[in-house]
């Protein structure tokens, strides 16, 4: 781990001594946007587990800010019934109480210049009642649209600038603007008030633990290395699928789209980690220069119209259940050409993968929720065994689940027991749940902790999120001129167009 | 979570039943009497195809080395801590009286809050000193052993029989009837791999310092652990500050409960965490406001799931333990520096804060604490 905290050297600390967690220092989190799902459902229980942990310093304080006309303890109360309802950790009286007395609400618009200096007294008051030492995270869990004008604010009101050795940092969420220019733009609304190392992208994927686990499959192992090229590798299939539809988000959904809402980030992202070369050390600049590398290897299809597909879902039954059709969603317009599958065929132009096909293919209302990565291994170059022997023998294929049931898959061919050579696949599995069970934390305690940290490895930066559009905006713009997406069944794993797509190259989906 | 009957069934086959009628994976719970290893292991073999729920991903083997009327607690904990770390428990408990050598069973897999499986061992008899041949062939394949003796403990750990299969093994001064002889016992046995509660009941302690001295601070002068008299873990955790502070801690006595509070002097001010109640701390600094922060003192299965996180050495463990009883030069000094303070006491309680000081304070000139000699009088 790259050392937290500033120059300072802490006798106490002894990287032998792994008893001691990381503590974050003294410093308060402001919520923008505390009504939201997120909020409730990720992010107050996310605060609470790391305080039940031992994790966030004594004095942590959390304030509040929106359009309600809420006192102190009524935020307390919404919080308190998040954290009953949501938190991992079980809830302890003791801890609860010494977090709830740090938190603070300030009722205001986001364009009330008063709200915002009442907020500054608040936060300078925090700093000397709790002692949070002007250390301060903005968390923006608002529509990105709102961004320029709070961070306008942040700055009119003085609460962007930091004294000495106390920091202020920025926290962001997906979308990371729609396309190329306006991803710039979010980066240069930012950066005008925060500088670069202060902002925090999140992409709650990469505080994942199994995400996290691919690099300690890939780079701990000597099992894995030597087969993890062209040499062995056939193509790549990158999968996330989602069994509901867009639900309440129509407003936000219509316009985006599957591919810019997850292949941009957590799709092209997964990518890097498994394509990227070994990083001379974990370290945040180290992995990004690697990801970068990577990304920037990345080639599209030169036949997009073959090579990438979209449809949208239609009505029809869900595993029992009858569902809406996505045009037929409230608050989606009849025309609308929004696709809610996406696939995509990419190449990374290195010498480790050269010619290898990555199918990236993300939807809604598919089979069932599932995340995974699968490398589909060649097959052997001679079978010494009569055809009829192997016919059910496919692909060896090495799976890491991301969700649900995280682990990893091996398959590979046995031999039926029997009189007759016969050989079929089996599955060799690894899961997270068997052998570390169910405390492994969420991705929103990891990512909020390393915000407090000041630990930047698992956040995106703006480098890798121009690159991901770079890659993304041409197949976006080549959409933009094609007809209607093609209509696919609810329930089932995506168009027609998806499956010729992967025919053209003599290949077919795995079924996750 | 729910919580069930099943994992307080000691009796045998009526949970299974209810299980199954619940319609939760099947619980099994065997009695052999009379038996021997390879039985059992084949009986955990049979039991765990019976359950339906291969629990194939168990890290490591848990040996509890326990009496009978302790087993019971230990066990839970043990089942609750296996919740973070699935493993394979086996309790070996060796019954007291005259009796012929005879080795009972039982066997416990697939219970609703038990995520790997138990099995429990009575020794009757000579087969009480066969404890390790019984054991052996239970380890689980290449997976780490941990041997955690929940009493007394052996004298030496890593020359104990059952000692000897594990890799790490663990012991708790506060059960022994004197927890500071015992640690003292601990670092002359010392062996990588050996820890003791002791040392894990302050890990939040330690963390909460060690968070403190992540932020700026004058040059620290001298300390203080105040805790219950006799308190084997204040010992470890005042041993840990001198060693990594180079400064003199001094103990002082408190009604408890446990380890009561820890104040570190700098030059221009102090550092101080409290815990008068032993649920709630309070980190006090100079020119900051107060703060509190939650601190509770730690159940078994809390300090057994924190030892079943670090299977490797804990060499820090080690440093410390050795900085108060080893054979250390510093820790021999240190101890001449007590007695001498005790005799000191007691000639002269009165004049204690002059003279008897001055005549101790060379004495630690030498130590690698540097700074400490002014700041001793203002203290």
């Amino acid at each position: 781990m790259s050392p937290a905290v500033g120059e300072i050297n802490n006798p106490l600390r002894d990287p032998r001594d792994r008893r001691l967690p990381r503590v974050a220092g003294p410093c308060g989190l402001v919520l923008f946007g505390v009504t939201g799902d997120l909020a409730r459902k990720k992010l107050m229980p996310a605060i609470y587990d790391l305080a039940n942990r031992g994790l966030l310093p004594p004095g942590f304080a959390l304030v509040g800010f929106a359009r309600r006309d809420w006192a102190d303890e009524d935020f307390a109360q919404v919080v308190h019934d998040a954290v009953k309802q949501y938190a991992r950790t079980p809830f302890r009286e003791e801890v609860w109480t010494q977090l709830a007395e740090g938190f603070r609400f300030v009722p205001g618009d986001f364009d009330d210049n008063e709200a915002f200096d009442t907020l500054a007294r608040t936060i300078t008051d925090l700093d000397r009642v709790r002692g949070t030492g002007g250390n301060h995270a903005f968390y923006l869990s608002i529509p990105p649209k709102l961004f320029p004008v709070v961070v306008g604010q942040l700055k009119r009101s003085g609460l962007s600038a930091k004294n000495g050795n106390e920091w202020r940092r920025v926290v962001v969420e997906k979308p990371f603007g729609h396309d190329l220019t306006s991803a710039r733009q979010l980066s240069t609304t930012l950066n005008d008030v925060f500088p670069t190392d202060s902002v925090f992208r999140i992409d709650h994927y990469l505080g994942k633990e199994t995400v996290q686990n691919i690099l300690a499959l890939r780079f701990a192992n000597t099992l894995y290395e030597p087969i993890w090229n062209r040499s062995y590798v056939d193509h790549v299939q990158i999968t996330m699928a989602e069994d509901i539809g867009i639900g309440g988000r129509a407003g936000y959904y219509d316009g985006i789209g599957a591919a810019r809402d997850v292949i941009q980030n957590h799709l092209l992202q997964l990518l890097a980690l498994v394509t990227m070369e070994e990083p001379v050390n974990f370290a945040a600049q180290s992995l990004r220069l690697e990801k970068t590398k990577v990304l920037s290897a990345v080639r599209i299809p030169s036949d997009l119209a073959a090579y990438t597909a979209r449809g949208q879902y239609a009505a029809g039954w869900q595993g029992g259940e009858k569902v809406l059709g996505y045009l037929d969603e409230e608050g989606i317009p009849k025309t609308s050409k929004t696709e809610t599958y996406a696939a995509i065929k990419l190449e990374v132009d290195t010498r480790r993968w050269a010619g290898v096909p990555f199918y990236l293919r993300a939807g809604k209302r598919l089979g069932r929720r599932v995340t995974e990565v699968a490398l589909m291994f060649q097959r052997a170059p001679h079978l010494p065994f009569t055809a009829t022997a192997t016919e059910e023998l496919g692909q060896n294929a090495l799976v890491i689940r991301i969700q649900p049931d995280e682990g990893v898959t091996l398959r590979f061919g046995s031999k039926v027991p029997g009189t007759a050579m016969e050989v079929r696949d089996v599955n060799m599995d690894f899961a997270y749940g068997e052998s570390f069970t169910e405390s492994s934390p969420e991705a929103y305690e990891r990512l909020i902790l390393d915000v407090l940290l000041g630990d930047p490895p698992l956040f995106p930066r703006h480098e890798e999120v121009e690159l991901s559009w770079e890659i993304l905006d041409p197949i976006e713009e080549h959409w933009a001129r094609c007809p209607q997406p093609e209509p696919y069944r609810s329930g089932g794993w995506g168009p027609e167009s998806a499956n010729a797509m992967l025919a053209r190259d003599g290949r077919v989906w795995r079924r996750p | 979570m729910r919580c069930s009957h099943a994992t307080d069934g000691f009796g045998g086959g009526h949970e299974a039943d209810d299980h199954v009628a619940e319609g939760l994976e099947a619980a099994v719970n065997r009695d052999l009497h009379d038996t021997k290893s390879s039985a059992i292991l084949t009986a955990l073999t049979e039991a765990r195809r019976g359950s339906g729920n291969a629990a194939l991903g168990m890290v490591l083997t848990l040996i509890i080395d326990v009496n009978e009327s302790e087993h019971y607690d230990a066990l839970q904990a043990a089942n609750s801590a296996a919740r973070e770390h699935p493993c394979r428990i086996v309790t070996v408990i060796r019954r007291t009286g005259k009796s012929a050598p005879r080795l009972d069973a039982e066997i416990r897999v697939g219970q609703e809050n038990l995520l790997g499986e138990v099995i429990v061992l009575r020794l009757y008899g000579a087969l009480r000193d066969q404890a390790d041949s019984i054991v052996l062939p239970m380890l689980l394949p290449d997976a780490p052993v941990l041997v955690w003796w929940p009493g007394q403990g052996p004298p030496v750990p890593s020359l104990d029989q059952l000692g000897l299969l594990a890799q790490r093994r663990v012991t708790d001064a506060a059960a022994s009837s004197n927890p500071t002889a015992s640690l003292r016992l601990r670092a002359q046995g010392h062996s990588p791999g050996d820890t003791d509660f002791a040392w894990t009941r302050i890990t939040p302690w330690r963390s909460l310092l060690a968070a403190a001295l992540d932020q700026p601070f004058d040059e620290l002068v001298s300390g203080e652990v105040s805790a219950v008299r006799g308190n084997a873990s204040a010992e470890l955790l005042a041993a840990w500050l001198e060693d990594r502070l180079s400064i003199d801690v001094v103990r002082k006595a408190t009604r408890g409960p446990g380890v009561t509070g820890v104040k570190l002097l700098t030059k221009r001010g102090e550092i101080t965490l409290t815990r008068p109640d032993g649920r709630l701390a309070t980190l006090m600094r100079t020119g900051q406001p107060d703060r509190a922060v939650p601190l509770p003192r730690r159940g078994t299965e809390e300090l057994l799931a924190e030892e079943l996180r670090r299977l490797d050495p804990d060499e820090v463990y080690n440093e410390t333990i050795q900085c108060v009883f080893g054979n250390k030069p510093e820790a021999v000094r240190r101890q001449a520096v007590v007695a001498a303070k005790a005799t000191a006491a007691k000639k002269d309680s009165p004049a204690r804060k002059t003279g008897p000081a001055k005549k101790v304070a060379p004495a630690k000139k030498v130590a690698p604490a540097k700074k400490t000699t002014p700041a001793r009088k203002t203290r």
